[in-house]
């Protein structure tokens, strides 16, 4: 189904262990042959890049291929990235990855989709350009099932693609735009017709950007952890230690109050929280004595996260810029008419998330 | 309720039922659905399964409700607790009520009930006679009023036929028998969408909450190429339509807008707010967003009427005061304080000053129903 330069766009796609046996290699070789080893080593630079928060940058050039080498470099790394990823049971390092993949695919996802657009009206597509356009739009369709169709497809024979509009089936659009909480996503504020909602390439990808991290996540968690691979040792221990690094971010739900634990129990499985949620949540953590850039990287799962917008948010709640006002966490009255209270007996009758596990006699 | 009065009731629509059971049908996927029902005086019962039309007449013939009630939803189990049924999906639905319309002939034909002495009167905050707070407000809707919720029953139709492509053969619309129409949309794209879904639903078709971008407008160096065209589809088009009215108006108006924006942003926005009260479709949100709602069953007696939930093959045609009247016409005694007029099967009535009279009982019951009467 796919052509080399997709493989190598979106390789979580791939069955791992058949691409592998089709390109006539075994997992071992990699560990022991020396011409292999940089691709071993570029696997582990893809990881740890991520691991820094920072999508890797792959070696295809407009989004080519640009040699014969680069291919199969790029397809097997990411491979044998989920390999090490699996040999070092690091689970932070596993969703630090897939975000990062999930962002890379995103952007070709768009680009591929907008591909040939012209603001000034319809144009031919060669049948590269129309293949390409539809593997991003199958490759939606695979991880969350949502059909997309361009507004005009045919002209006298020939593929056109005039404007950035792609349509999605109002009802495909609600399940998912609820989430969003800009006034633009309301359908209201849509162009709707025929049943179908009008979509940017950008927004289409949008749209489906929890479903393309799930299925990513999912590729990853659903690979069989294999047996050590000899010479894979060092990069698998290197890992480990890399892992530890971040530690530090994880935050022990021990001690806190059923609204803040389930608030980063979303933000962990990479889900919406809203503003009310993530405002109790930071407010919380400041009152707790944590700093900002301790607090940050909670919220970079979100799958809207800038990390210049939320420290610039954190630190207007902290008061450390803006009006120097520091903000306190909202009462467990406030969070319930939020829907944000998951009180439990432990709570104890208190009223603020603060007071919670204080003996109060 | 009086014992006479319920009695009298009951047997009215026992009789209706047993010879209209031709009107009275179970709606498709029966066993998937659930059903409830209520008995004059007393509570809703229901979570019922019901398989097909012979146990429905059944269920009314036993128990003579008031009022039957049937789930837009479909479940695996309907008959078991909510939580338990096992929801699949469900029709979409609508109510459009005179009373959400606003309309300046409502107060003429509206009076107060006080429930606790039963005195009738114009007065809406307290009662004149015993000064008790506790009112009801009975309206005797007139063919304004129905002419009014006809308009926005088009209204929705337009939206759903041309913005959702919902074909006009799934799409049902009922005489509610009271005040409004009740709208049953079956087989769309809609049917397995959840609550927050039909919501956003609600405003679009409502004309809610919109922002002066989605219509052009912005605050800096805005584009004239931007603004919705009288002819665009959708409500950008029938925003246009309403608020420019002509192309030459339109391209006066946009050009002061794209001269000053900043100035003119905020009076767009009113804009939109006040055109939305005009061309927004009137419907009750919180019916359409209920995915567990039981809605009345088409072909039963509303009990605050005594009027049938009635099939309107031909809206414009429809004469909801004619053709959703169904009790016999026998002559029954009442004791009616009626003041205001009104015309069933094209006969008028009222208005009676505490008088007793002789009437057919449709025409009594409607008044009962109303508690504007009682069995003298």
């Amino acid at each position: 189904m796919l052509g080399a330069d997709q493989i190598a766009k979106y390789p979580f796609v791939q069955d791992a262990g058949q691409y592998l046996k089709d390109q006539g290699f075994r997992l071992e070789q990699f560990g022991m042959d020396p011409d292999l080893e940089p691709i071993v080593k570029k696997a582990f630079d893809r990881i740890y890049t991520a691991a820094e928060g920072k999508t890797y940058k792959s070696d295809l050039i407009g989004n080519q291929a640009s040699k014969e080498a680069t291919l199969p470099r790029e397809v097997f790394s990411f491979l044998l990235a989920i390999v090490l990823l699996k040999l070092s049971g690091m689970n932070t390092l596993i969703k630090r990855f897939a975000l990062q993949e999930s962002i890379r695919a995103e952007k070709y996802l768009e680009a591929d989709l907008k591909i040939s657009n012209n603001p000034s009206g319809s144009v031919i597509l060669t049948d590269e350009q129309k293949s390409i356009r539809d593997v991003a739009a199958q490759i939606i369709k695979e991880i969350s099932n949502v059909e997309i169709s361009k507004p005009e497809e045919k002209n006298e024979g020939n593929y056109t693609s005039g404007k950035d509009e792609w349509l999605v089936n109002i009802s495909d659009y609600l399940t998912r735009s609820i989430h969003f909480h800009e006034r633009e996503w309301k359908l209201i504020n849509r162009k709707v017709e025929n049943g179908k909602v009008y979509l940017s390439s950008h927004q289409t990808v949008r749209l489906i950007r929890k479903e393309l991290g799930m299925y990513i996540n999912s590729r990853l968690t659903d690979t069989k952890t294999p047996e050590m691979i000899p010479g894979f040792e060092n990069y698998v221990n290197k890992l480990v230690s890399l892992a530890k690094k971040f530690r530090t971010f994880t935050v022990d739900t021990g001690e806190y109050p059923p609204c803040i634990k389930h608030a980063i129990q979303v933000l962990e499985k990479g889900e919406n929280l809203p503003h009310s949620g993530r405002f109790m949540l930071a407010t919380f953590l400041l009152s707790k004595g944590q700093s900002v850039e301790q607090i940050a990287p909670l919220f970079k799962n979100a799958p809207d996260y800038n990390e210049r917008v939320t420290l610039y948010q954190l630190n207007q709640l902290n008061g450390t810029s803006g009006s120097g006002t520091k903000y306190s966490c909202p009462s467990c009255e406030k969070l319930k008419t939020q829907n944000l209270c998951f009180a439990t007996s432990e709570c104890d009758n208190i009223i603020n998330p603060l007071q919670f596990g204080k003996k109060r006699k | 309720m009086k014992e006479t009065d319920t009695k009298f009731l009951e047997d009215s629509f026992k009789k209706y039922y047993f010879e209209h059971f031709d009107l009275i049908k179970v709606p498709e996927r029966t066993s998937e659905r659930e059903f409830g029902y209520q008995k004059f005086n007393s509570g809703m019962t229901r979570h019922l399964s019901i398989k097909n039309d012979k146990e429905l007449h059944l269920l009314f013939m036993q128990n003579i409700p008031s009022d039957v009630y049937c789930s837009n939803g479909y479940y695996t189990f309907p008959n078991l607790p909510m939580n338990e049924k096992d929801w699949k999906e469900a029709d979409l639905i609508f109510d459009i009520d005179a009373k959400d319309l606003n309309l300046p002939c409502r107060i003429d034909h509206t009076v107060a009930v006080c429930s606790d002495c039963n005195e009738i009167s114009k007065t809406y905050d307290k009662c004149t006679k015993c000064n008790s707070t506790k009112l009801e407000k009975k309206s005797l809707p007139c063919l304004n009023c129905i002419n009014g919720s006809k308009n926005q029953v088009e209204k929705l139709i337009e939206v759903l036929v041309n913005d959702f492509v919902i074909s006009k053969e799934n799409i049902h619309v009922y005489f509610s028998g009271n005040e409004g129409f009740h709208i049953h949309v079956y087989n769309s794209q809609f049917q397995k969408i959840g609550s927050r879904e039909r919501s956003e639903l609600t405003d679009y078709i409502m004309f809610n909450g919109m922002i002066p971008e989605t219509f052009g407008m912005k605050k800096f160096k805005p584009n004239r190429s931007d603004f919705p065209d009288i002819n665009e589809k959708g409500w950008r088009g029938r925003f246009a339509k309403e608020f420019f009215g002509s192309k030459s108006n339109r391209s006066k108006l946009i050009s002061s807008f794209v001269k000053n924006p900043l100035d003119e942003y905020p009076s767009f926005k009113n804009t939109l707010q006040t055109v939305s009260k005009k061309i927004g479709v009137k419907i009750d949100p919180n019916v359409t967003m209920d995915i567990h709602r039981i809605f009345r069953l088409p072909g039963s007696i509303n009990s605050k009427s005594g009027l049938t939930k009635i099939h309107c093959e031909d809206l414009e045609k429809f004469d909801a005061y004619t053709d959703s009247s169904f009790l016999s016409d026998d002559p029954v005694e009442i004791l009616a304080n009626c003041p205001i007029e009104f015309k069933l099967r094209n006969k008028k009535f009222g208005p009676y000053n505490n008088e007793k009279i002789t009437t057919p009982t449709f025409a009594a019951a409607y008044m009962i129903c109303k508690k504007l009467a009682t069995i003298a």
